[in-house]
Order: structure tokens, then C-alpha cells, then sequence
């Protein structure tokens, strides 16, 4: 069959050529990706190795219930929770002012002339740098640093979280600002209103739902991230499950990682929830 | 009524949600006035300076850059994969094979995202070893829960009505798919997929963390020795990659079409 589509003219791919000319050059571009990330599979394979995987497997069953284990669980899932939901306050308290400022819509200059076109494109400019800056190093990082500057503990994590995802919301916030009809706002500014009137009468109404749903969405991924930032000391779920993975028991390791996918599904749960009450 | 009942929900919820955020500093007891203090900001201020000047003697920025293109390669290889197997546990989990394969497959997909990458890295070190492929494989491991879900979701969203002419043009049921559905989701599953790498570098730079190779290694290594300035140029390092891939990534959408955040 292959062979009479490939010698039958009108059955030939009209851009067939080109396609192999990409596939062999997504070929060549993959071979050094290869190599530089030491793609093993055999390794997975190997005796050594499968023999350590498997029998801290097998320990995964049943789950430990040791009675004092069951305690620091319980300890490190509510200190998780409170990390994450503490960072993401102030996280918001960093995005807030920075998305404002950045907002084209709420530019006074835009709406007529005025004095200080260049200086509010200046520091708007300069706030999406800030933005910039805060977000591109991951929050592990900044929780692995933190942690090395303040000691561990989750001071290290919930400032982390601050300021990470202080830059995520504050150019998110100022996206959905920005996709917002501006007439309101610019109608506002015309007739004298100030930037925060403009922005609580104008552009508020019609970003809130958005903004709640984006920033509960968050805090489900803040929950996430919270666990992962104990694994560099910041305390929580992460720590615990950092200490029982170095000590290969397989059967607190099985533990944690349920306490983690309730954890999952219900933040999932509530921020359905919430998005639905606040719709 | 219901308008106020609503109101009602809505004032709870803020109400709930103030209590929660004040229940949580309580809870965590932290002492952010410490930050603040003239011996807490003097501290800080030091930690900072120390970064300056960051280490760039050509051996240390060539041993950066190779961990910053390994770094690259950890994230492509993981999202390819992902992209793969993504796609092969969406054609289930759309339930395109019956109703049993479709729990199944949604099970396997949540199970793999709900993981998040590190957990997978610190349990892949364990199966493959220290090194960049145990960070491949768990980012590999996690997309694939991301990806997959969202594929099948546009798998479903897809308009059924091409591979219903297909059929009745008596076509079989890859040709159907690869015809009359693959087009209409293609670009939406190629925008997730490099919406996904731009993630995915960022996770990348820190799986080493736990020992998966790259940018993070060298980080944490150096980190642990209190090595600022060797820190810094690390540190540079991870913008530049972040920032560059953002860009990158967001011009390829845009090329494609296939906008969103």
C-alpha cells in the first residue's frame, strides 16, 4: 500500500519533502540533547539499581500508621498548608501595587495630554523589570537561600513563595487588567476620577472574577510548590519526606505521598468551590 | 432572595478566607520583625553584597554554561517524552477505547501530576542514579500527567463532524483520527506543549537540587559551601536561561497561533 501512494502522483504528500528536511534536522538537533542530558534508559535496567528501587517498593506497602510518625505527619501538612496560604498573602500584598502600576489602562497620560507622559511610561517600565526579576528565579532558590540566610524553618519558604509568586500574579493581575474593556477607566480618568477610582469603579467590576479565579488557582499551586521547598530545608511535608526518602522506608515515603494526593484534591476541591461561591 | 444569599456566601468566604491567612502566621509563628530590625536588615544587606562580584574566571562561566545547556537538554528531552506519552494516554483518557480504559488512563494521569517534578526527581535518583537523566525522567514522569489531560480535553472539545464524513466515506479509524480530529488539536497540543518547556525550564534549573544534575547541582553545591560569588554567576545563569526561553516560547506561540497563559 506504501508503495502505491508514494509512486501514485496525486496520492504523494505535496509538502512531503520539506517535512523530511525537518524531521532529519529535528534528528540532528536531538542527538547532542542526548548526550548532554546522559539519556540512559539501560541504566534503569541495571541490577544495582533495580534491586534498590525494588525492595524500597516493596517497602511501600502497607503505608506506615506508626503512631509517632502519624503526629509529624499531621504537624508537617497543617505546616505546609499554612506556609503556602501565608505566602500567597503576601504574595498578593507585593502583586497589588506592582500590577496597578503597570496597568496601561489606568494611564492618566493615555487619556488626553497631561504632564508626566514619559515619567509614568518610565516607571511602568520599570515596575514590568521588577516583575521580571521577582518570578525568573524559581522558588526553590530563593527557599534554598533564604534558608542558608535566616535559618531553616518556613520564614524561608513563606518568603520564597512572597516574592516567586508575587511576580507571577502582579503580570498575570496586570494582563487581566489590561484584556479588560479600558473605556470605563479612560471614561473615569477624562472626567477627573483618580487612578484608584478608575481602577475600583472602572476596571474592578469587570476583572474580579477572573482575578479571584486566577489567584485561587495559585494557592493550589502554592500548595505544591510549599511541599517541594521543604525538600531545601523549609520545613513541612517536603522535609518529612526528604528524611524518610534518604532513610529508603518505603513505607512512610507511601504515607506522605497520600496525605500529598489528598492534599491535591482537596485544595482542588476548594478552590472550586471558592471560584464558584465568589463567581 | 438569592442575591443575598449569594452576598451572604461571598462575605463568608472573605471572612474565611482572612481567618485562614491570620490562622496561618499564627500558626507558623514566624517573626518577620526580625527582617527588620537594624541587625536583621544589616544581615540581609551583607548576604547581598557578598554575591558581588560574581566569578566569571573562563573556567567557572564554561562550567556554568555547560550545566545551563544541560539544564536546556533535561527540559526539552523531558517535555518531548511527556509529549509523547502525553498523547498516548489522551487517546484513552478521551475515552476513544471504552469506558475502562478511560479510568484507567485518568487515574494513571492524575497520578503522575499530582507527584509534583522534585518528588519524582528525588525517587528517580533512586531508580536511575545521580545525574541528568533522573531529572529528564521525572520531568517526563510529571508533564506526561499534565500534558495528557490536557490533550484529551481537546481531544473531546474536537468537532466530531470530520471524522463522522470520514467514516462515511467508509475510512478506518486511524485514518479518521489522523485526518479528521489530529488537525483541529494539533496547534492547541503543540501552544500546551511549549507553554509546558517554559515551565519545564524552570523546573529543570532546580531538579538538581536533589541531585538530577544541571544548573541546580552546581547551585545547591555551591550554596552549601556559602561560595556567593560562585552563586551569582549560577544565579545569572538561571535568569538568562529563564528569560530567554520566555521569549523564545512566547514568539513560537504566537507563531502557531495558539495563544494563552
Amino acid at each position: 500500500m506504501s508503495d502505491a501512494a508514494v509512486l501514485r502522483p496525486e496520492l504523494r504528500d505535496p509538502i512531503g519533502r520539506r517535512r523530511l528536511g525537518w524531521a532529519i534536522a529535528a534528528g540532528v538537533l536531538l542527538w547532542p540533547l542526548l548526550r548532554l542530558s546522559e539519556f540512559h534508559p539501560a541504566t534503569l535496567f541495571d541490577p544495582a539499581n533495580l534491586h534498590v528501587m525494588a525492595s524500597f517498593v516493596a517497602g511501600f506497602l502497607p503505608p506506615s500508621t506508626e503512631h509517632e510518625f502519624l503526629g509529624f505527619l499531621l504537624t508537617a501538612t497543617l505546616q505546609t498548608l499554612a506556609m503556602a496560604t501565608a505566602g500567597m498573602a503576601l504574595a498578593f500584598l507585593v502583586a497589588l501595587p506592582l500590577a496597578v502600576a503597570a496597568t496601561r489602562s489606568l494611564s492618566i497620560a493615555a487619556v488626553g495630554p497631561a504632564r508626566g507622559r514619559w515619567r509614568g511610561q518610565g516607571v511602568r517600565q520599570v515596575v514590568r523589570l521588577v516583575m521580571v526579576l521577582l518570578r525568573s528565579v524559581p522558588e526553590v532558590v530563593w527557599a534554598l537561600m533564604f534558608a542558608r540566610a535566616l535559618g531553616l524553618g518556613p520564614a524561608a519558604g513563606v518568603l520564597a513563595l512572597a516574592i516567586t509568586y508575587g511576580g507571577m500574579l502582579a503580570k498575570v493581575y496586570a494582563e487581566i487588567l489590561e484584556s479588560a474593556d479600558a473605556r470605563p477607566a479612560r471614561a473615569l480618568l477624562a472626567a477627573g476620577s483618580g487612578r484608584l477610582g478608575a481602577l475600583c469603579f472602572g476596571l474592578l467590576p469587570l476583572a474580579a472574577q477572573e482575578l479571584v479565579s486566577y489567584t485561587v488557582y495559585r494557592w493550589e499551586c502554592a500548595v505544591r510548590a510549599a511541599v517541594v521547598m521543604g525538600f531545601v530545608g523549609a520545613g513541612g511535608l517536603g522535609q518529612l519526606l526528604d528524611q524518610s526518602l534518604k532513610m529508603l522506608s518505603g513505607g512512610e515515603v507511601s504515607s506522605i505521598a497520600l496525605v500529598f494526593l489528598a492534599l491535591v484534591f482537596l485544595a482542588d476541591a476548594i478552590s472550586l468551590a471558592l471560584r464558584k461561591v465568589l463567581a | 432572595m438569592k442575591a443575598r444569599l449569594r452576598r451572604v456566601a461571598g462575605v463568608a468566604c472573605v471572612v474565611a478566607v482572612l481567618v485562614a491567612v491570620a490562622a496561618s502566621f499564627a500558626y507558623l509563628a514566624v517573626d518577620f520583625r526580625g527582617l527588620f530590625t537594624a541587625e536583621g536588615l544589616h544581615a540581609m544587606l551583607r548576604f547581598v553584597v557578598e554575591f558581588f562580584p560574581p566569578d566569571v574566571s573562563p573556567a567557572f562561566v564554561r562550567q556554568a554554561g555547560v550545566a545551563m545547556l544541560q539544564t536546556l537538554a533535561v527540559s526539552v528531552l523531558g517535555t518531548l517524552v511527556a509529549m509523547a506519552a502525553g498523547a498516548l494516554l489522551a487517546l484513552p483518557a478521551a475515552g476513544r477505547l471504552g469506558a475502562t480504559a478511560k479510568w484507567g488512563a485518568r487515574f494513571a494521569l492524575n497520578f503522575l501530576r499530582s507527584m509534583p517534578e522534585l518528588v519524582w526527581a528525588a525517587l528517580m535518583v533512586l531508580a536511575a542514579g545521580l545525574g541528568p537523566f533522573a531529572g529528564t525522567l521525572a520531568l517526563a514522569l510529571h508533564t506526561t500527567g499534565v500534558l495528557g489531560r490536557l490533550f484529551a480535553e481537546s481531544l473531546e472539545n474536537a468537532a466530531p463532524a470530520p471524522e463522522v464524513a470520514l467514516r462515511e466515506l467508509g475510512a478506518g479509524p486511524v485514518a479518521r483520527f489522523v485526518y479528521g480530529t489530529l488537525p483541529q488539536v494539533a496547534p492547541q497540543c503543540v501552544g500546551y506543549t511549549l507553554y509546558r518547556w517554559e515551565m519545564n525550564i524552570r523546573m529543570a534549573t532546580i531538579m538538581g537540587v536533589v541531585g538530577a544534575g544541571g544548573l541546580g547541582q552546581m547551585l545547591y553545591f555551591h550554596v552549601s559551601l556559602f561560595q556567593q560569588a560562585q552563586v551569582a554567576t549560577v544565579l545569572a545563569a538561571m535568569i538568562v536561561l529563564v528569560v530567554a526561553s520566555d521569549v523564545a516560547s512566547g514568539r513560537a506561540r504566537r507563531a502557531i497561533g495558539a495563544e494563552s497563559h
